[in-house]
């Protein structure tokens, strides 16, 4: 029988420990998998977690590979910290980037001080709109976020499915489902760093994401509007009583979330794609709830948790090559990883009893 | 014509077992997202078996194990540790996809013999209904069978009287002496075995391979199809030809030119489900009767 | 199953079947010298008293006075620390619910335990053991239904229902496993006065079929109309146990609220001070199934003084305060204006720039946020105020700095310098939560059960401060359900009772008694006589 008995203090030291431990976990319980399936396990986790940054243009892009993460998981924060759940952030982030294309594409002889920030504000109106049909219907007619988010996640891909077949499909592209390519001035440059040159794919909306970040820890650490959603999430009722509306909080969670998965997907098309195409995300939106709850739920830890999911997604590849492992064996660490992490929430909360049947049952006969 | 038919309930086979499981699970008050990881480790086990052994039935027995096991995942974290259902079902869609991928690398390319055809004596021989209805393979025949089952058992038993109880009102039914974990624990593992019957469909008859992540977001229709029928079975079984017959109206109607672009016709389920979800949500008595209360609620003893 | 034996008593179905105790004529329940702590506080210290079959006996007394504990010992939920129960003559440890229905004794809880998407029928069938089918249980349910005229439909969802009929399908819950014993927790809480009055018809035919039915509740005149024998509980201890018919409401409510508490450390205030808060007419729809409507609300508090608002929980407090706070806001229900200014349709923040200062009853989770830190508590009923946010940017310092000095001037003891909430003891916090509003010096202060669950140190400290604040000019609305408190510091009382509340009446034409009888819902004619 396990019982769960709520802690009276919530300890420092068992806060932070929490996600290294469960990444110490998902590396065991990981390599016993590999070893169950007749790979030898210290190769998997050596090509998994250390082979792919082994040089410095690889750790720079391990940052290219988190920024969409971190991007994404920094609106998240503020959802899941209000206990709103959008899980539909792979759809805004279409959204984002379709808006965003549509800037790209139909205003292509902007220059690149005009285009860059057009292309940023329309990518996070695109997700924000999107975002608002969750909120709105939740807030109007009390409709499940969660179901209501993720089919709209089907009904985008689908969207931009058509749009880069039918309507906006280059004439020249030869029957490939792609836009034409941008303008330059629609593209994310790389950085390019004094004397060294360039850095792997290493692009400025990876600068873009770190301060995004920031951005969202200033407003959720230091802002009332931070401080209003942290109320929701903690206490509603405390929220009411301080005289925020509850409404206008889930509104506003789904409508930053929302932006910051729109500004995503610009990012991506913008700085690695350079065009339109079905598959412009790798179940980015879906992943970054894993960043999300790995940073516990802090944009200023995002940044490290998106960096430690991207490791795992790098190390997919670098798996499949070396070791001829399929590419989604990435989700069986995210996956194990999650688990790992929400059971960690729970030994935060809550001391675990684990009583045996027998003294149970002498309690029974003794009480 | 006929043909076309035929082809629509192929397809809607996975979607009535994967959505009927995940109705009763839903209807204990468990939202178990993980229906898409469950239908992969049901597909490729039920593939890995029934090459193994020869045997496609005993891949479809496979499958439902190997479903129910993955779901025994998802009990352990989100009622034995009361973790959040949400984030836990995610993981286990997550975990399935890569697990089920890196199982299966081996047996890419390989091939076996799908599920007879089993004609049903006599009434196999009607004209058009017959050949619609009663020349199919085991599995159609079981998930027919299934979904009658779980509208009986919800609807006529005292087991389903429970399940419906614990959904409805969990610290009710644990005043009353039910063991709401308990409940909810069976009803999980139930909805993975039917979710890995419904994964073990599309090798053993669909398509006689293995492909990694072929389920192809089949899972996540079954949760949609859960709310499009409003908790109750038997619509299961008709949202489930609705949507299956919608996936094949694109594919006729791309060979006859039509106007429509297919992928508005494939956002038909989901706007339809959205919409369900509206006319039940907006008003609170109608929720009520349609739809389980504490769906998604954590239930633990100490207050 | 074992029937029911009946009753011997006589066959007449007049308005009241007295049975008369008498030493030959064994109880059904026994109960004596019954003790049960709570840690230190005692819920029952040595209450002894005997029910019969065929009796309608109420168990009476304030909040607090210990029946819920009683009845949920009878009913086997928990375990007395001493004493001993008899049923029909022999010892019996009641070690569980089960237990005491297969003894023969039901309970109806005051917020029933239903399923709302089911039919009646097959709630029943969820409390009932064995696999009784459908059918027969309707068919069951039908037959008493008319017998008892309770009305049910077994087939109806029961969130069709309206309460009382809800109501009832409790009690058929409970009848259908022929109890000898029906315990009622405040049956007529939740129900309309006609409803009341179809429940005691029901009630009676079931006493005169020789059921014995125990009954909670506070209302005097209920107690009267129905009951033949009543038992009193005051803070725990029986009081005694008397004939209904031999005693007044006055009686019954001096027995409930006992001794005027006479110590009163207040000055009285002018007589004609400004007018600073008034509500008229305030009305609001019950918010929830249990909750309560408020009925025509009107008040006036002036600088100065301490209005004390007396009453029974669930009266309509937790209404009222939520309307009070703005946390619900009508659309032309009423008036609430502060210092002659409609704030009615402003929200908790305008009301307190405004001036207004409010302190809920529950601490954790209302009046503060348990994993929030003393300083973003603070925060929450100051984020409107000068200082406290700039640019969007809280001002954490300043946050600190109040948090601090709140905790200094109110002497909230704090295990370091800005802890979470969660790690004050209920005392300390409910010092901070008061003491965070009187800081800011609120022409009105409104309060709810100030002292609920804290210590006599710590309340009697929460009581001079909102004294000291009203003697420097502010006036303060105190809702609460200690009468000893209301008399301790209020000038004014008046009573809620069912949404309604009575006219405020000067502390010192008042004796606890009249309270009482107000807060039993007496008509309030018959208090003030004399």
């Amino acid at each position: 029988m396990i019982s769960l008995v709520p802690r009276k203090d919530i300890s420092l030291a068992l806060t932070v420990m929490t996600p290294v431990i469960a990444i110490t976990l998902t590396l065991v319980v990981g390599a016993i998998i590999f070893a169950t399936l007749g790979y030898d396990p210290l190769q998997a986790l050596y090509q998994f977690f250390v082979a792919p940054v082994s040089r410095p243009d690889q750790v720079a892009n391990l940052f290219v590979k988190a920024c969409p993460l971190i991007i994404i998981a920094s609106g998240l924060v503020f959802c899941y910290r209000a206990n709103v759940w959008n899980i539909g952030a792979e759809g805004q982030l279409i959204l984002g980037a379709v808006f965003s294309g549509y800037v790209a594409l139909t205003f292509s002889d902007l220059p690149g001080w005009a285009m860059m920030p057009l292309m940023v504000f329309a990518g996070a109106l695109g997700g924000l709109l999107w975002a608002m049909i969750p909120a709105l219907l939740k807030t109007r007619f009390n409709t499940n976020e969660i179901l209501v988010s993720l089919m709209l996640t089907y009904v985008a891909a689908l969207f931009i499915d058509w749009i880069v077949r039918g309507p906006w499909r280059d004439p020249m592209s030869f029957g490939f489902p792609l836009t034409k390519m941008y303008e330059d001035a629609a593209l994310i440059s790389r950085i390019e760093f004094p004397g060294i040159g360039y850095l792997g794919q290493l692009h400025w909306g990876v600068v873009g994401a770190l301060m995004l970040a920031l951005g969202a820890w200033v407003v959720l650490a230091r802002m009332l509007v931070g401080f209003q959603v942290k109320v929701m999430g903690f206490a509603p009722r405390a929220g009411r009583f301080a005289g925020c509306s509850p409404a206008f909080v889930t509104v506003m969670v789904l409508g930053i979330s929302g932006a910051a998965a729109g500004v995503a997907g610009m990012v991506e098309v913008s700085a690695n794609i350079g065009q339109l195409q079905p598959d412009i995300s790798f179940g980015y939106g879906f992943t970054a709830i894993i960043v999300a709850f790995l940073a516990r739920l802090n944009p200023l830890a995002v940044i490290g948790a998106g960096l430690v999911v991207a490791l795992a997604e790098l190390g997919g590849d670098s798996a499949q090559i070396a070791l001829g492992m399929p590419k989604v064996v990435t989700g069986v660490f995210k996956g194990i990883l999650l688990f790992m992490l929400l059971a960690g929430e729970t030994f935060n909360r809550f001391h675990v009893e684990i009583r045996l049947p027998r003294s149970a049952k002498a309690k029974q006969t003794g009480g | 014509m006929e043909q076309l038919i035929l082809t629509v309930i192929l397809t809607s086979v996975p979607l009535i077992f994967a959505a009927s499981g995940e109705l009763i699970a839903e209807r204990s008050g468990v939202l178990n997202l993980g229906v898409e990881g469950m239908m992969l480790m049901g597909a490729v086990f039920a593939f890995a078996v029934a090459m193994g052994t020869g045997s496609p039935v005993l891949g479809m027995f496979a499958g439902a194990f190997a479903g129910a096991i993955t779901a025994g995942i998802f009990a352990f974290f989100a009622l034995g540790l009361a973790t959040n259902q949400v984030a836990t079902g995610l993981a286990l869609t997550i975990f399935g996809t890569g697990l089920s991928g890196l199982i299966g690398a081996p047996l890419v390319g390989q091939a076996i013999d799908g599920l007879p055809q089993i004609n049903i004596p006599l009434l196999a021989e009607i004209p058009f209904f017959g050949i619609v209805m009663f020349q199919h393979d085991i599995m159609f025949y079981i998930a027919v069978i299934m979904v009658g089952l779980c509208a009986w058992v919800l609807n006529a038993t005292r087991i389903g009287l429970i399940i419906r109880a614990v959904g409805d009102n969990h610290d009710s039914a644990h005043a009353l002496g039910y063991s709401v974990l308990g409940v909810r624990l069976l009803a999980v593992i139930f909805g993975g075995m039917m979710a890995g019957l419904g994964g073990a469909y599309l090798p053993l008859v669909l398509t006689p391979h293995w492909a990694e992540g072929m389920t192809a977001g089949r899972g996540w229709i079954a949760l949609a199809l859960v709310v499009f029928a409003s908790w109750r079975p038997w619509r299961v079984l008709g949202g489930a030809f609705v949507f299956g017959g919608i996936t094949i109206m694109q594919l006729a109607g791309q060979a006859r030119g039509w106007t429509i672009p297919s992928q508005f016709l494939s956002m038909l389920p989901y706007l339809a489900t959205i919409i369900v979800l509206v006319l039940i949500s907006r008003n609170r008595e109608f929720a009520l009767a349609n739809s389980p209360a504490c769906l998604g609620r954590i239930f633990h003893t100490e207050k | 199953m074992k029937a029911r034996p009946r009753a011997n008593t006589s066959k007449d179905s007049g308005k009241k079947t007295v049975v008369a105790p008498s030493a030959h004529h064994m109880p059904l329940l026994n109960a004596s010298g019954i003790i049960k702590r709570f840690n230190d506080f005692t819920a029952n210290d040595d209450v002894s008293f005997s029910i019969y079959e065929g009796e309608i006996h109420a168990l009476l007394g304030e909040n607090g006075a210990g029946k819920s504990t009683f009845v949920k010992l009878v009913y086997g939920l928990i375990q007395p620390d001493a004493g001993v129960f008899e049923w029909r003559g022999d010892p019996v440890t009641i070690t569980g619910p089960q237990q005491a229905r297969d003894m023969g004794i039901g309970m109806v809880f005051q917020h029933f335990s239903l399923f709302q998407a089911l039919t009646v029928a097959e709630n029943i069938q969820l409390a009932l053991p064995g696999g009784e089918p459908l059918a027969s249980l309707s068919d069951r349910v039908r037959r008493i239904s008319g017998e008892y005229g309770i009305g049910v439909d077994p087939d109806a969802r029961v969130h069709n229902l309206s309460v009382g009929q809800q109501q009832r399908v409790e009690i058929m819950r409970c009848l259908l496993q022929n109890p000898s014993l029906l315990i009622m927790d405040e049956p007529t809480s939740v129900l309309t006065p006609q409803e009341a009055e179809q429940l005691f018809e029901v009630l009676r035919r079931f006493s005169d079929s020789g059921m014995a039915i125990l009954f909670i509740s506070h209302k005097l005149d209920e107690i009267r109309a129905l009951s033949s024998r009543a038992t009193v509980l005051r803070r725990g201890i029986n009081v005694g146990t008397v004939d209904t018919d031999t005693r007044s409401a006055r009686q019954l409510a001096e027995m409930m609220v006992g001794e005027t508490v006479g110590y009163v450390a207040r000055e009285t205030p002018p007589a004609d001070g400004d007018i600073l808060l008034e509500i008229s007419n305030l009305s609001r729809p019950r918010p929830t199934q249990f909750g309560t409507p408020l009925r025509d609300i009107s008040l006036k508090a002036r600088r100065g003084e301490i209005l004390g608002i007396a009453g029974i929980a669930g009266n309509g407090q937790d209404e009222l305060m939520e309307a009070l706070i703005g946390e619900w806001r009508g659309k032309s229900n009423g008036v609430i204006s502060l210092e002659g200014i409609d704030i009615s349709h402003a929200g908790p923040a305008l009301r307190r720039n405004a001036g207004i200062g409010f302190i809920p009853e529950e601490r954790n989770g209302h009046g503060a946020v348990p994993a929030m830190s003393l300083a973003y508590n603070n925060l929450l009923t100051s984020h409107s105020l000068a200082g406290a946010v700039k640019n969007g940017v809280i001002n954490d310092d300043a946050m600190r700095h109040a948090a601090a000095d709140v905790a200094t001037a109110f002497d909230v003891r704090l295990p370091n310098e800005n802890p979470l909430a969660s790690a004050l003891s209920g005392g300390n916090l409910q010092k901070f939560v008061v003491g965070r509003e009187i800081a800011k010096s609120p022409s009105v202060l409104i309060v709810s059960q100030p002292t609920w669950g804290v210590d006599v140190g710590a309340a009697m400290f929460i009581r001079a401060a909102m004294l000291d604040l009203a003697g420097k000019g502010s006036a303060v609305v105190m809702i609460s359900q200690d009468l000893e408190e209301v008399f301790m510091i209020a000038h004014r009382i008046a009573v809620l009772y069912d949404g309604h509340l009575s006219a405020a009446i000067d502390a010192t034409d008042l004796t606890a008694e009249k309270v009482g009888l107000l807060m039993g819902g007496s008509a309030a004619s018959e208090a003030l006589e004399t």
